[in-house]
């Protein structure tokens, strides 16, 4: 293995051969057993057929990142051998069905027919590679139960027995194959993807109403929230469309629900008109972007990073917004609270840059400390307001004090137009100025809170790789790599990407003796906005924009050439 | 009690003569009778001479984008049921570009009333078709007449069993005023498309026009009978049938959300036990 996280495992097939279910069980099965995961999810938008990947990257110390070199390939069908047998790592072993393989010795064929019926397949795949790389059979068995639960008692069984005799022929009959290390302190950790992280993350901020219309990579955002929402007191409404979803979301949160709406490039640019609205009423407005390739319909299921320049200046008119990336499941679960605080504290919309990649990438995370988190909701009624109450009083750091209609005896107002104090409609062009100079001046408060990119390395490093979002983690294992070759590398990343301040980070770029840029574009978009806001240009890039992740592989050999 | 003073009186945009002002009083009215104070009230509206209504009275008030209004409304009703939310704006907002709106709202049978002012012309924007203009009338935008056919809908909105549906005319004000107090009271959807003449914009639909085809519906007509409804949704030209055209008691939306039990959403508290269940939930 030359993995230096552990050991990397992909599962290829068509689509409804159960292969991201076992993928799943067997990342549970990984995660409760003390192990860290990493999981790459490649599929087609299709139901049925074509050719899938759920790849799990495994060890026993933390990981971040994917990696591309495959040590053990799960092979459901004969095109992931076609497909994947390239990557495959010199020791590396391919699981497939006896038929397909001959005699080659890197090939675990799997006598599939003697031990169960087709559609078992998978479950038997699942047992022979749990068994190789040492996962205790009670682990496996129980996360089968967790999953097939009681509903089902007939297909458990059957789960059961395929999984015990998968591992009773490896046992007999398979290769060896190098075990995982035991984790001797498992530790409590939980399995979650970026999405999930984020759902969670804002019913633990206070979230109130979700909108939403279905669009991959979004999705799973607003069934994470559904399954809950009724045990929590929180509305999930599927809208007519995403103009719709953002309105009632808008809409909601006017009448003092926290709300949020999730989607991705193409459903965004139906709520664009949503979020000038939410600026112009300053009605506050969490909006997830999971990314997606794009122009239009683009590769609906796979990965990009190339809505920056879409998103920082999405809206008519000109008004402030935030915009957060994270780059973990972690920043995922507290940038999305964030989020929430911010949208409530600015009255105004906030905006959280996700991409496929980390949507649906589980990983091994502690629990969250919960029952410490304070709640946001919107701003109490402050009880000193005068009558008549005006919504969008003057005052010096362009927040009014923000009242909730029906709540109290005062009126509120709120306008789309122009707008004077008490909120009804103007064209006294004086009072125009103000109003802009109010909304503007909220700007002055998001600089105050916005969050400084993490700097990791020496000073003055010989390189220093600039990134943002979900690309983080590829960036820390290459620059430990050159570190390793003896290159002194930094790095620089960005959770936060609007509004930047300079002083945060200038000093680190010009004290690199080389900047490169590392981001899932074709232009470089986050590097011409840091030229844009500090006139430092960087014109070395590693940009990826052929639908997958950003790897620690991909950035050494971009590098390289 | 709650009386007219307390809905106030303002300066407006309108031109004199518009139908604005009647429907305008009408409302006034139908509150004051309904016994509703300004506070209980939410007013939501779109963008046109109908939309800026609400900022000609006392209320809470929500002037959205064009065509925007109902999906605002249903998103504060949904989050505040405790609230009185009325929608109000003209044609071009709510069945042209809020069109898709109107279909899902009545779907829904969200607990509304929808105020249209429907004079069957872009108003605001001087003078283009709207889609309830007739086929053939010329237009600046329009100079060889209209070519499609106009948008019926109260046939669409019977065809789809809204909660309640009705037809009004600025023209007749008492009538006007009690349908709106029934539809405000109706629990679900409620529109009440109400005819009134553009002095400026539009030469076709005068009040004169109006006024020698509109008529009550007789005093022995059933809205609940759908077949009929459908029928009745589908006179216009010489004799124009205003009144309740059809009700039914669907279950209302929102009804199915336990969470929400007539208790703004703001004032739930929140479950951490039950958040932590979920986190746990994920090992």
């Amino acid at each position: 293995m030359t993995d230096p996280g552990g050991l990397n495992i992909l599962i290829g097939g068509e689509a409804g051969q159960g292969l991201v279910t076992i993928g799943q069980l067997l990342a549970k099965a990984l995660v409760r057993s003390g192990y860290f995961i990493v999981v790459t999810q490649g599929y087609q938008s299709r139901i049925r057929g074509g050719h899938n990947t759920f790849s799990i990257r495994t060890g026993p110390r933390e990981l971040s990142t994917p990696r591309e070199a495959v040590d053990l390939l799960i092979a459901l069908d004969r095109e992931t051998i076609s497909l994947h047998q390239g990557d495959l790592h010199s020791g590396g072993l391919i699981i497939t069905d006896l038929s397909w393989g001959g005699e080659r010795s890197d090939f675990v064929g799997v006598p599939f027919k003697e031990l169960g019926p087709v559609k078992l397949n998978n479950t038997l795949a699942l047992g022979v590679a749990g068994a190789l790389i040492g996962l205790p059979q009670d682990v496996l068995l129980n996360v089968l139960s967790g999953f097939f639960g009681k509903k089902n008692p007939s297909v458990l069984e059957e789960n059961r027995q395929a999984l015990t005799k998968a591992f009773q022929w490896t046992g007999n009959k398979a290769p060896v194959f190098p075990k995982l290390p035991r984790v001797s302190d498992p530790g409590k950790r939980v399995m979650m993807n970026g999405n999930e992280a984020i759902a969670l993350g804002a019913l633990s901020a206070g979230l109130k109403f979700f909108s939403f219309y279905p669009m991959t990579p979004a999705t799973s955002i607003a069934l994470s929230l559904a399954a809950q929402a009724e045990s929590l007191g929180v509305i999930v409404e599927q809208a007519e469309n995403e103009i719709g979803a953002v309105n009632m979301a808008i809409g909601a949160s006017f009448a003092g629900a926290p709300s949020m709406v999730a989607t991705s490039g193409g459903g965004f640019a139906l709520m664009v008109e949503g979020v000038s609205l939410s600026a112009m009423t300053e009605t506050p407005l969490v909006i997830v972007v999971a990314q997606r390739p794009g122009p239009a319909t683009g590769l609906p299921t796979r990965t990009e990073q190339a809505d920056l320049d879409f998103i920082l200046h999405a809206g008519h008119g000109e008004f402030p917004r935030a915009i957060f990336t994270p780059g973990t499941i972690e920043e995922c679960f507290y940038l999305t609270r964030q989020a929430f605080a911010l949208a409530e504290s600015f009255q105004g919309p906030v905006f959280i840059l996700t991409d496929q990649f980390l949507a649906d990438s589980y990983r091994a995370v502690s629990s969250f400390p919960i029952e410490d988190l304070p709640w946001v909701g919107p701003v109490s009624d402050p009880p000193n307001i005068s009558f008549p109450y005006q919504r969008y009083a003057l005052t010096e750091e362009g927040l009014s004090p923000r009242l909730i209609p029906g709540m109290t005896d005062h009126l509120v107002v709120a306008d789309s137009d122009e707008h004077t104090e008490d909120g009804h409609l103007t064209e006294d062009l004086a009072v125009r100025k103000k109003m802009v100079d109010k909304r503007m001046t909220k700007m002055e408060g998001l600089l105050r809170e916005a969050s400084m990119p993490e700097y990791r390395g020496e000073p003055n490093p010989d390189v220093l790789l600039m990134t943002w979002g979900s690309t983080k983690g590829a960036v820390l294992e290459a620059a430990a790599e050159l570190n390793k070759q003896g290159k002194r590398t930094g790095t620089l990343s960005f959770s936060q990407v609007w509004p930047l301040v300079a002083d945060h980070f200038s000093s680190i770029l010009e004290g690199a003796k080389e900047v490169v840029a590392v981001e899932g574009n074709a232009q470089g978009q986050f590097a011409r906005l840091i030229r844009r806001e500090t006139g430092f240009p960087i014109s070395r890039r590693v940009l990826r924009y052929d639908g997958l992740p950003i790897t620690p592989e991909y950035i050494l050999n971009s590098l390289k050439a | 009690m709650v009386s007219l003073e307390d809905f106030g009186s303002y300066e407006t945009a309108w031109c004199p003569g518009c139908g604005n002002f009647s429907i305008l009083q009408s409302v006034k009215q139908a509150l004051v009778d309904l016994q509703l104070k300004p506070q209980e009230l939410l007013f939501v509206s779109g963008i046109g001479q109908a939309a800026k209504a609400p900022h000609y009275l006392r209320a809470n008030v929500f002037n959205g984008l064009h065509g925007r209004s109902l999906p605002v409304a249903t998103g504060a009703k949904l989050a505040n049921p405790g609230l009185t939310v009325v929608v109000e704006s003209g044609d071009g907002c709510n069945y042209g570009e809020g069109g898709n709106h109107f279909l899902a709202a009545i779907r829904r049978n969200i607990d509304l009333t929808l105020l249209v002012h429907n004079n069957q012309i872009y108003g605001l924007t001087k003078g283009q078709a709207s889609p309830t203009t007739a086929a053939g009338q010329v237009t600046k935008a329009q100079p060889s007449g209209v070519a499609s056919d106009p948008f019926n809908p109260l046939a669409v909105a019977v065809a789809m069993k809204a909660g309640f549906v009705a037809r009004g005319f600025s023209g007749m004000p008492e009538h006007l005023t009690t349908l709106i107090g029934k539809a405000v009271r109706h629990k679900g959807f409620a529109l009440v498309d109400i005819l009134q003449p553009c002095v400026s914009f539009n030469k076709v639909n005068t009040s004169a026009w109006y006024k020698k085809r509109c008529y009550e519906l007789p005093a022995g007509y059933n809205p609940s009978d759908w077949a009929e409804a459908m029928k009745t949704s589908m006179e216009w030209g010489e004799r124009i049938p205003l009144g309740i055209i059809y009700e039914n008691n669907r279950p209302v939306y929102g009804d199915h959300f336990p969470q929400v039990k007539q208790k703004p959403l703001i004032a739930m508290k929140p479950d951490q036990e039950q958040l932590i269940r979920i986190m746990n939930s994920y090992a």
